[in-house]
């Protein structure tokens, strides 16, 4: 299956899903999916980098702790990335998150992302070890 | 399974008594139209919340409820800490201390009448809103702390509005119990370039019309009269009450499942309230709260500001400052006797009866103002507590319209140019940063808030005293 991204319904807000060969891949794709609430992807330039490393225990926390730390980065540096290159290290995550600075005038930003939450959590590899990576996230 | 348990119990008042964990009774305040239209996910919720220790009398749902993280948004219940009581950051939400704050201006209609697009152009400029924007403060560590326990005082002291905005605002502007010491770098962080900024979503500033009085009484003890101008903002406390409760959901987790509690939901997660992380998660969401209306404070002097560009006879004066994401420590009155509860509200707003000792001298008499935000196209309201109110919900009401659609329904359905022209030929000019963002907030996407009202005087909770019409609105 090639590595996609998806939003998924929710009354109030909207949920962001990645599929990917790999767990990383499925990271990175919902990473695309969590920027696309904002901002229409093809905006925004993948000119910057921003490493970013985390560890959890298990896959769903360490999936949490992945779009925290790219909410965090993306609200104290105000930027959007577009681009991700994430490997796995031992007990978590490498990354590097390419993308810029916010232009309001050129990205016309949606909404803000608040937080991603447990509702929907879900990290799973199916029988044909194809990976998914989901949660909802709060505007 | 929830809905046929539902009994109806009075007027705008239904109940589903406690079957299963359930240990009180999940009470909705609703009507008819709003029970048939009502999302089944808040009944399951509301049960969940029913279930967990140390709760008091009831879980609530009001007129606007709707599906949320853990608590349904909407959701109500008070917590005994004597009774192995829980607090939780889902029952405050994301956005600690989001709220709505409303301003006299002074001014009638005939006065900014033809000058709403040079208004909003003002408004527009002076307000940073939406993704990206930032505030003109920069805070030191220290002043950051000082702002985190100083809340509104804190802002008025350094010149943002005086110190008569003070007495309209929830705990007189300063909330109690904060400890920054609790609250992470990273949100700290995230706050350093957000104080006095609006956000996005559904956060807005709004110039709006006194279109009708429903209690002249009440009316004039709030200072509003016919077709006067009011100012509502509505935000909360920005990246800082973010991070703290996505810091404290993993601990709360991990403190849920060291006490034995069993949670239907991950989102329900919770602490005993004499607990390290209740505790630390309590000191925290206070510095949340101080940072919310430190934020609506700078917004209020930015807001002067801009109408004293345009019209200098404008006066703009604090009305109130309700929040209603939060948990407050409150007495109320159990089975006669007075006890201490930690009070979640959780897309739910405070709403004080006649009397409470909390409001200013001249609120006294008539209860504290409840401030509705409704949708860009409608309308909001301005409502008064009741003493019925204290004992049905703790003193609380709905907090807005509520959505009854998906953003993604909600912008296949409508698109945000359609949406601004729509509302131009209604007379209401709205200037925003995002087409798709508007679409997302269309009127049609929520539920009526006429309607949420209404139910919520019908059932006792609030009554209504004013109705205020849309002309101006600034979004993120």
């Amino acid at each position: 299956m090639a590595a996609h991204w998806e939003h998924f319904s929710h009354p109030a807000d909207i949920g962001i899903r990645g599929f990917g060969p790999t767990r990383e891949e499925a990271f990175a794709q919902a990473a695309l999916a969590l920027t696309a609430v904002i901002v229409d992807l093809e905006k925004v330039r993948p000119s910057e980098a921003v490493d970013i490393v985390c560890r959890e225990d298990d896959d769903e926390m360490l999936f949490m702790n992945w779009l925290s730390s790219l909410l965090y980065e993306m609200g104290t540096r105000n930027m959007l990335f577009r681009r991700f290159e994430i490997e796995p290290v031992a007990g978590g995550v490498r990354a590097r998150a390419w993308g810029e600075p916010v232009d309001a005038e050129k990205h016309k930003p949606a909404v803000e992302v608040k937080a991603a939450t447990y509702a929907g959590l879900k990290v799973e590899k199916d029988s044909d070890g194809n990976w998914l990576a989901q949660c909802i996230v709060d505007v | 399974m929830f809905v046929e348990k539902l009994k109806k119990h009075a007027e705008a008042q239904w109940v589903i008594e406690p079957f299963d964990r359930m240990r009180v009774p999940v009470t909705v305040f609703a009507d008819d139209e709003l029970i048939r239209e009502m999302d089944e996910q808040v009944y399951r919720q509301a049960a969940n919340v029913a279930a967990l220790p140390g709760i008091v009398k009831a879980s609530c749902a009001m007129a606007d409820a709707h599906w949320g993280y853990g608590f349904p948004i909407g959701g109500v219940a008070a917590f005994d800490p004597d009774a192995g009581g829980i607090i939780s950051a889902g029952g405050v939400g994301f956005d600690i201390a989001c709220g709505v704050r409303a301003l006299r201006t002074g001014l009638t209609y005939d006065q900014i009448q033809g000058k709403e697009k040079e208004l909003a152009d003002v408004l527009a400029k002076r307000i940073p809103a939406g993704v990206g924007s930032e505030g003109k403060l920069r805070l030191s560590s220290l002043e950051m702390d000082e702002m985190l326990t100083g809340g509104a005082v804190w802002a008025v002291e350094q010149g943002y509005g005086t110190r008569n905005d003070l007495k309209y605002i929830e705990e007189n502007g300063r909330m109690p119990g904060a400890e920054p010491r609790y609250v992470s770098d990273r949100a700290k962080q995230r706050q350093v370039k957000q104080v006095g900024t609006l956000g996005s979503g559904n956060h807005y500033l709004e110039i709006q019309r006194v279109a009708a009085v429903y209690d002249e009484g009440i009316a004039r003890v709030f200072g509003l009269g016919l077709n006067d101008i009011t100012v509502m903002i509505h935000c909360g406390s920005r990246g800082l009450g973010h991070q703290i409760a996505t810091d404290y959901a993993p601990k709360m987790i991990k403190a849920a499942k060291e006490h034995g509690l069993e949670l239907a939901d991950r989102e329900l997660a919770c602490a005993p309230i004499k607990s390290d992380v209740g505790r630390q998660y309590y000191g925290a969401m206070c510095t949340g709260v101080n940072c919310a209306l430190a934020n609506r404070q700078v917004l209020t002097h930015l807001t002067r500001e801009a109408f004293a560009k345009l019209f200098s006879q404008a006066d703009l004066t604090l009305l109130y400052d309700v929040s209603h994401n939060t948990c407050k420590v409150e007495e109320h009155e159990i089975d006669g006797k007075r006890k201490k509860l930690y009070v979640h509200r959780k897309g739910a707003t405070r709403a004080f009866g006649p009397g409470h000792a909390t409001l200013a001298a001249d609120l006294l008499p008539v209860g504290q103002p409840v401030l509705i935000g409704g949708t860009m196209g409608t309308a909001s309201y301005i409502l008064a507590g009741t003493e019925e109110g204290m004992n049905l919900a703790f003193g609380s009401c709905c907090h807005g319209a509520g959505r009854a659609m998906s953003r993604s329904q909600a912008t296949k359905r409508w698109h945000g140019k359609d949406v601004v022209k729509h509302l131009a030929q209604k007379g209401i000019v709205i200037r925003g940063a995002s087409m798709r963002g508007i679409a997302e907030e269309a009127p049609g996407a929520y539920k009526d808030v006429t309607v949420v009202v209404d139910a919520t005087e019908k059932a006792g909770l609030a009554k209504k005293v004013a109705r205020l019409e849309p002309l101006i609105c600034v979004k993120g």
